[in-house]
């Protein structure tokens, strides 16, 4: 970040040299990209203006006849039911504790794949294994594992009951969705991690020890000042991924006892109760508090995108 | 490059329609099971048509979430589907139903038990012919029940059998996760103290709920009950099927109210001469209890282009041959007194058992025939669930969230 504020400003007489042809270049780069950008309107724009359509109306897919326009009158309903700001509660709760431990967990495992000396290729693989397993496999995985029928977990631990049925209450219910979200995606965390680790400088850190600073102080006073952007990215994309949680939640509870998720909500409007207005109302919401979301976590901590691909 | 792709595929679904011969080929959405319907629709199949089958996911709720997206959409690939009870009323209002020419409806409502009839119908037509029927009874394990006083050959009340396990600490299986198989038992239980969840359901949203009412009353003393004491097994909040089986057969099992197949399961070589049976557990003492109905009927799609001969193959499909074969191969038993009449039927279960089933189904409930059930029991298990929070406020609850629910005024 410092680097990029105390950047010279850029000499404009080069720059009106390098206009035309970077004028030129820019063309060429819009006529490449047209025919995808128009794909991608069609396949994404496309549907999103019909749900923003479809939201406007009182729709079942199953009594097409029933449809009427009742304007904003659905997101009025979801805006004041219980349920929605429950979901909400629970989906911002998934988010903020997954994302920290995972940034804990993460760095720790970026640190030893950075590291490490000895079979290199070997860890950095076995880290990475969970975030290649899919998250409905992995799921599965963790529900048999708290599963009071065939699971092992309350026998491994000492402090719970043996039969203690870990998806009969709201707590340990959230709290195994949480621990298999984790499992299942610090390693992309640390992956990001590592990136950024591997942008700090050797002499900086050697500087440092030079001038006596401790491990503690090179961690906290060179070693992450300078992998910020890194880490804001890593947090933006795993927050926003956390936030639009569903996997693991339709596998392991179903949304019982409590433990839906916005994206849940959403999918059961629309696809099981095929209330198409409804749901498109909740869709339409749901991607706004995703846009918010990540314009937050931009604006809060001033994540500079461009510098964290290598372009600043 | 996309147009290519999608143009290559298309015509590869086309060239997939046509069929290679000249013959017209009926394709049956059918849900997962053994072979039975495979078998059926190979002996159903004539010099005028052959009839293919399709499956359909496991899980109920995603059987009908498939076929109304295909339907609604109107999908000509489906000439015969396998609709489960609850959302025969929901296809049949949608209109994605064909017409049953009123001889064959005739036909087949004199064939099949009463419950089998009551859903299939919709609006006084019989929409789906029954195919094969299904029913719960009360399991028990006679060493268990040994240790008690109660008398297994008289009919039993759910607070009898509570007690009983109760102080002989044994666990009753129930299917109480938040799923549609906890609707059927709390309709079971409503039913059984002769109320219905609702009334005047052909009203659609506009329908009268019912459930507040003493049967609803009734029906949630029975389940707070039941939590409430050490009768109620660990997992009751997640049970289903498969695990109130588990628990029936591990040490601690006692009762269990679950579908026919249980003897399969468990009748011969788990439990030996252990497992006993007997009629659905009264909900109030002095009324006859009313088990839950459950089973296949098949309808045929109104976008067929084939319709015809769909209707026509409904016959050969449902004729009691044919429910004999598909219980041979499947366990699941036929919808008519002349199917449980085939010498391959009488050989499947015990004599004492096939009478029991037919006697159930004579007197089963189905659940109520709404085209909104998936509204109505989606909201009984947000307000019944879990089984431990039920008290005496709950019908009130959930009458008026079910109200709300159909009206578009709360999130289900």
């Amino acid at each position: 970040m410092t680097t990029t504020l105390s950047r010279p400003p850029a000499d404009t007489k080069v720059a009106d040299r390098a206009s035309d042809r970077s004028k030129a270049e820019n063309r060429l780069g819009q006529k490449l990209v047209a025919p995808a950008v128009v794909l991608m309107l069609l396949v994404t724009a496309w549907p999103m203006l019909q749900a923003l359509y479809l939201s406007l109306f009182n729709y079942r897919l199953t009594a097409p006849d029933d449809r009427e326009f009742v304007g904003l009158a659905n997101y009025s309903t979801v805006l004041t039911d219980s349920l929605f700001w429950q979901d909400m509660w629970n989906t911002v709760l998934i988010m903020v504790v997954t994302v920290a431990v995972e940034l804990v967990i993460g760095f720790a495992f970026a640190m030893v794949m950075h590291r490490v000396i000895f079979a290199r290729g070997v860890i950095r693989t076995s880290i990475l294994i969970p975030y290649g397993i899919i998250t409905v496999v992995s799921a599965f995985a963790w529900q048999f594992a708290f599963s009071l029928n065939n699971g092992f977990v309350n026998s491994w631990l000492p402090f719970v009951e043996d039969n203690f049925n870990w998806f009969g209450d709201h707590w340990p219910a959230m709290f195994a969705i949480m621990v298999s979200e984790i499992w299942k995606t610090t390693p992309f965390m640390a992956l990001l991690l590592l990136a950024g680790l591997s942008q700090v400088s050797e002499d900086m850190l050697e500087a440092a020890k030079v001038d006596g600073a401790t491990w503690w102080q090179r961690l906290w006073k060179v070693i992450l000042p300078n992998m910020r952007a890194a880490i804001m990215v890593a947090v933006l994309f795993r927050a926003l991924d956390a936030y639009r949680i569903f996997d693991n939640i339709f596998v392991m509870t179903r949304g019982a006892q409590e433990t839906e998720s916005v994206s849940f909500l959403t999918y059961r409007q629309v696809i099981e109760q095929v209330q198409l207005g409804v749901g498109s109302a909740l869709s339409v919401l749901l991607f706004l508090s995703v846009l918010l979301l990540a314009w937050l976590i931009v604006k809060l901590f001033r994540v500079d995108l461009a510098q964290a691909r290598g372009e600043g | 490059m996309a147009p290519v792709a999608a143009l290559a595929l298309a015509s590869g679904l086309l060239a997939a329609c046509g069929g290679d011969s000249g013959t017209p080929e009926l394709v049956w959405y059918i849900n997962p099971d053994a072979g039975g319907q495979d078998a059926v629709a190979e002996d159903c199949s004539t010099d005028d048509y052959t009839i293919t089958t399709q499956v359909l996911p496991q899980d109920a709720g995603q059987q009908r979430i498939q076929l109304a997206r295909r339907l609604a959409a109107g999908d000509a690939g489906i000439d015969l589907m396998s609709l489960d009870p609850p959302f025969t009323a929901e296809f049949a209002a949608a209109g994605y139903l064909a017409e049953i020419p009123q001889d064959l409806q005739q036909k087949f409502s004199e064939q099949a038990f009463e419950s089998a009839v009551t859903a299939a119908t919709w609006e006084d037509q019989l929409v789906v012919a029954p195919f094969w029927s299904n029913t719960q009874v009360l399991w028990y394990r006679k060493s268990f029940v040994d240790q008690t006083d109660l008398d297994m050959s008289q009919p039993v009340t759910w607070d009898q059998i509570i007690e009983a396990a109760d102080q002989n600490d044994g666990k009753i299986g129930v299917q109480a996760n938040k799923y549609e198989g906890y609707s059927v038992w709390v309709n079971a239980l409503i039913t059984g103290a002769g109320g219905q969840i609702a009334e005047n359901t052909e009203a659609g949203n506009e329908a009268d709920i019912t459930i507040d009412s003493e049967a609803g009353q009734a029906a949630a003393e029975v389940i707070e009950k039941l939590a409430s004491s050490e009768a109620a097994p660990a997992d009751i909040s997640v049970s289903n099927e498969g695990t109130a089986g588990t628990t029936f057969g591990s040490d601690a099992g006692s009762f269990l109210v679950n579908w026919t197949y249980i003897w399969g399961n468990y009748g011969d070589d788990r439990l030996g001469d252990d497992i006993g049976f007997a009629r659905y557990p009264r909900t109030v003492e002095g009324e006859e209890s009313r088990p839950p109905y459950g089973g296949i009927g098949i309808g045929v799609s109104a976008f067929s282009d084939e319709k015809e001969l769909a209707v026509q193959a409904l016959e050969c499909l449902t004729s009691p041959e044919s429910q004999a074969v598909n219980a041979e191969k499947t366990g699941n038993m036929p919808s008519s007194p002349a199917g449980y009449d085939q010498e391959a039927v009488k050989e499947l279960f015990p004599p004492e058992l096939i009478d029991l089933f037919q006697e159930s189904l004579e007197a089963a409930a189905p659940r109520t025939l709404s085209p909104y059930w998936s509204d109505i029991s989606g909201a009984i298990q947000s307000t019944w669930h879990p089984p431990s929070s039920v008290d005496e406020q709950t019908p009130e609850q959930s009458a008026q969230f079910i109200e709300d629910v159909l009206q578009g005024r709360r999130l289900l």
